[in-house]
């Protein structure tokens, strides 16, 4: 679910940076991106986003590719 | 003799925590397997001053959860093992992230030393650190390190000899809010009395790593009463705040990480675009991205064929050189099973493998350059998209692209993936990747039947053939065996850097070792049985008159491998093929090359290489072109080399799964080349 505020990073285009507000993506997945920096309120710069493939986000200091299918269950504002 | 200290080298990927490593044990290394995984573990030995320490490099994690086998090996490494000091090699031009780990392992209670690697980097980055005051809010001694050009070694070392003779300090103090450190508490109190000997600081991080959902935690409480608290604390707090537990717990340690990072971090520039990302607008463009990708994979094939071949040559000549000589020691006409056994099973055998060894070390070094540079990960990324449509992501092109050369390492590259479907699938469709050592069997075959300008055509068919069907198998296996979503893709882009020399050695010989042990254990072994089979039972009087090719072909009719060469018959005969090419095949198991040389011994023209006139002659004359075709098609997809099938026995860790590419890949082949064949004869082409 995804009010007006929330949208999936997935949208977001290239060059913006936007909030991290909630990850749902499973237990498994979730503890996995938390170590690398995905918390709640952590700023999330999108360096690359094209319509399909991976993205390319900076996070904590450093740049991870993500692949699309996840960055539809991560909530940002 | 003082026993020497252990340390363990905990950190982050790419931290240049395996630069360290090497800086601190040079060549005294030892790799191997921990147990009953295929995580690689690394060992030395560091002397400094008179002073021995045994240095364990753990595998690179950005957490200890008992997610990925890489974490789950670190971790039990550092709880059972109770290395003396954990030295953590942080990036420090990447604090946050890398502090994580950090902070869990100061968690688990052992002495941690911080290694603030790349603090060059960092300062040219315009950081500059409270080291004193960040030492004492995170309660660790802090070194600062260049790995790359080993400053800050001594200093390293003699941190971590005086942690190691000090008790641990206290955890950090992480406050996980006021709801969690009451669930904390309340298990905590349940635990007393469950763990035998446990403190209350283990207790502590016990219960966290419960509400963590720690599965292999989980399994050592046994009390179901702490099992339903847990339970029932996890509801709590998800309903309570929204976020599960585990989020919550993430967020608060790297709340206290930012804490700490306000406090004793001044960033003296504003970098918005570093060299990195400049690098990164060309290398990963939309448009430009692939062409650079298929260019620099061009250039490294290139190099692997043309600079490899002139060692190839010399490979070849000594062993030929070496089989003579050893002929030499017995006298003309004195010939023994003995010398057979040396010159015709071992010389020929290891020589026939050693002979890749240039082309392999060549693809290493260029797989190791680029793995060191940090352009791996972009050409992952690239090859994302492509990958996904077969279910794979862009992590299973590497071992693909290494099968070009050869599928032992090409195999073994499969440890970079972390989804065990993922590595098995790539595993399993590797081998119909065609690898150097069938080049021999397509240029034979190929100027045999096919005219000129059919032959660079057909090479290329070929090859593009072998990568249809590993694609088409691998889409066939995600849809049944191993069935799920793919694992979402998450992967750092580390920043460029200039590899080292030191690095990219240790990392060639790393892999090509392992290529040069296979071939002095597994293929010697199966060099003397292919041998034997091919020399017994003996021929009991051969016809003398016949000339001496004819009498050899005789011989080898009459050996094991020659009647199961006939006993095959039936089984191949709707494929086109005959005993010969079934005695042939026999030895192709051993290695793929060696069918050329079989096929030259049935057809006793003697010595027999891909470039062998007379016995492409002969294949004209008994076989058609489809046949022809079929043979080439057979060896390509049936039954990989021996070697490939105890490489997939080790790194799968069951000959489950390496029988069943075994009989899998040959029933494959058997029934491509049984419809190419019977559809071929049908419609008349080619034959």
């Amino acid at each position: 679910m995804h009010d007006r505020l929330h949208r999936p990073l997935s949208t977001v285009s290239a060059g913006s940076s936007v909030l991290l507000r909630r990850i749902r993506a499973g237990q498994e997945l979730e503890t996995r991106l938390a170590a690398l920096g995905f918390v709640p309120g952590a700023v999330l710069a999108v360096c690359r986003n094209s319509c399909h493939g991976p993205l390319v986000v900076q996070v904590k200091g450093s740049r991870l590719m993500l692949g699309r299918g996840m960055a539809e269950k991560i909530a940002v504002e | 003799m003082k026993k020497p200290l252990i340390v363990a080298l905990a950190g982050n990927p790419n931290s240049g925590k395996t630069t360290l490593f090497n800086q601190l044990t040079g060549a005294r290394q030892h790799v191997g397997n921990y147990p009953g995984v295929t995580v690689e573990k690394k060992e030395g030995t560091c002397l400094r001053g008179n002073a021995e320490f045994h240095v364990v490099d753990l595998p690179g994690t950005y957490s200890l959860t008992a997610y990925s086998q890489e974490e789950r090996v670190a971790r039990n490494f550092i709880i059972e093992e109770k290395p003396d000091v954990v030295v953590d090699v942080i990036d420090a031009s990447n604090l946050e992230r890398n502090l994580y780990l950090a902070v869990q392992l100061m968690e688990l209670g052992v002495p941690v030393v911080l290694a603030f690697n790349m603090s060059d980097v960092a300062k040219a980055r315009g950081f500059q650190f409270d080291l004193a005051e960040m030492s004492r809010l995170i309660g660790a001694p802090i070194v600062e390190t260049v790995g790359s050009r080993g400053t800050g070694l001594d200093e390293l070392v003699a941190a971590a000899a005086a942690a190691a003779r000090r008790p641990a300090p206290p955890p950090p103090a992480i406050r996980y809010g006021a709801d969690l450190e009451q669930a904390i508490e309340r298990l905590q109190a349940k635990l007393e009395g469950q763990l035998p000997r446990a403190d209350a600081r283990e207790r502590r991080w016990t219960a966290l790593k419960l509400l963590e959902n720690d599965a292999e935690v989980a399994g050592r409480v046994a009390s179901g009463d702490v099992h339903r608290l847990v339970r029932a604390e996890q509801e709590r707090l998800s309903a309570l705040l929204g976020d599960s537990p585990e989020m919550l717990i993430a967020d608060a340690r790297y709340g206290f990480i930012s804490g700490l990072c306000q406090e004793t971090v001044r960033s003296t520039v504003e970098t918005r675009h570093t060299a990195s990302d400049r690098i990164d607008e060309i290398v990963i463009h939309r448009v430009w991205g692939l062409p650079i990708f298929l260019g620099l994979m061009y250039v490294v094939f290139w190099l692997t064929f043309t600079v490899g071949t002139p060692p190839m040559d010399w490979i070849d000549a000594a062993f030929g050189w070496l089989g003579v000589t050893v002929s030499g020691f017995w006298p003309e006409g004195s010939e023994s099973l003995l010398q057979s056994l040396l010159v015709d099973g071992v010389i020929a055998g290891v020589g026939g493998v050693l002979i890749f060894l240039p082309n392999i070390l060549l693809l290493f070094l260029a797989i190791a350059i680029l793995e060191d540079s940090g352009y791996l990960a972009r050409a992952a990324f690239i090859m994302d998209r492509l990958m996904h449509k077969i279910g794979l992501h862009g992590k299973s092109f590497i071992p693909m692209l290494t099968g070009f050369g050869c599928s032992i390492p090409a195999i073994m590259a499969t440890r970079t993936l972390e989804s065990r479907r993922d590595r098995l699938t790539t595993m399993l469709v590797v081998p119909l990747v065609s690898c150097g050592a069938r080049l021999p069997i397509y240029a034979l075959i190929i100027p045999a039947f096919f005219p000129e300008a059919w032959r660079a055509p057909m090479l290329w068919i070929i090859y593009v053939f072998g990568i249809a069907l590993a694609i088409l198998c691998a889409k066939l296996l995600r849809a049944t065996l191993f069935k799920g979503e793919s694992v979402p893709f998450v992967m750092e882009l580390p920043p460029y850097r200039l590899p080292t020399l030191k690095g990219i050695w240790i990392h060639m010989w790393d892999r090509g070792g392992a290529y040069l042990k296979k071939a002095g254990t597994v293929i010697l072994a199966i060099s003397v049985v292919l041998w034997a089979l091919t020399s017994f039972p003996k021929l009991g009087s051969v016809d003398e008159s016949l000339p001496a090719e004819e009498q050899q072909a005789a011989e080898l009719a009459h050996t094991v491998a020659g009647r199961i060469g006939h006993a095959l018959e039936p089984l191949i005969r709707p494929l086109g093929f005959d005993w010969r090419i079934g005695t042939a095949m026999i030895g192709a198991f051993a290695a793929k090359e060696v069918f050329v040389a079989q096929l030259g011994i049935v057809y006793s023209v003697g010595e027999a290489d891909e470039e062998s006139e007379p016995l492409r002659e002969k294949l004209r004359q008994n076989y058609s072109p489809l046949v022809g075709l079929c043979i080439m098609l057979f060896m390509l997809i049936s039954a990989p080399c021996m070697a490939t099938i105890a490489v997939t026995k080790r790194e799968s860790n069951s000959w489950g799964w390496a029988l069943f590419q075994l009989a899998g890949l040959t029933v494959l082949a058997w029934l491509v080349t049984f419809a190419v064949y019977q559809l071929g004869t049908w419609l008349g082409i080619g034959v």
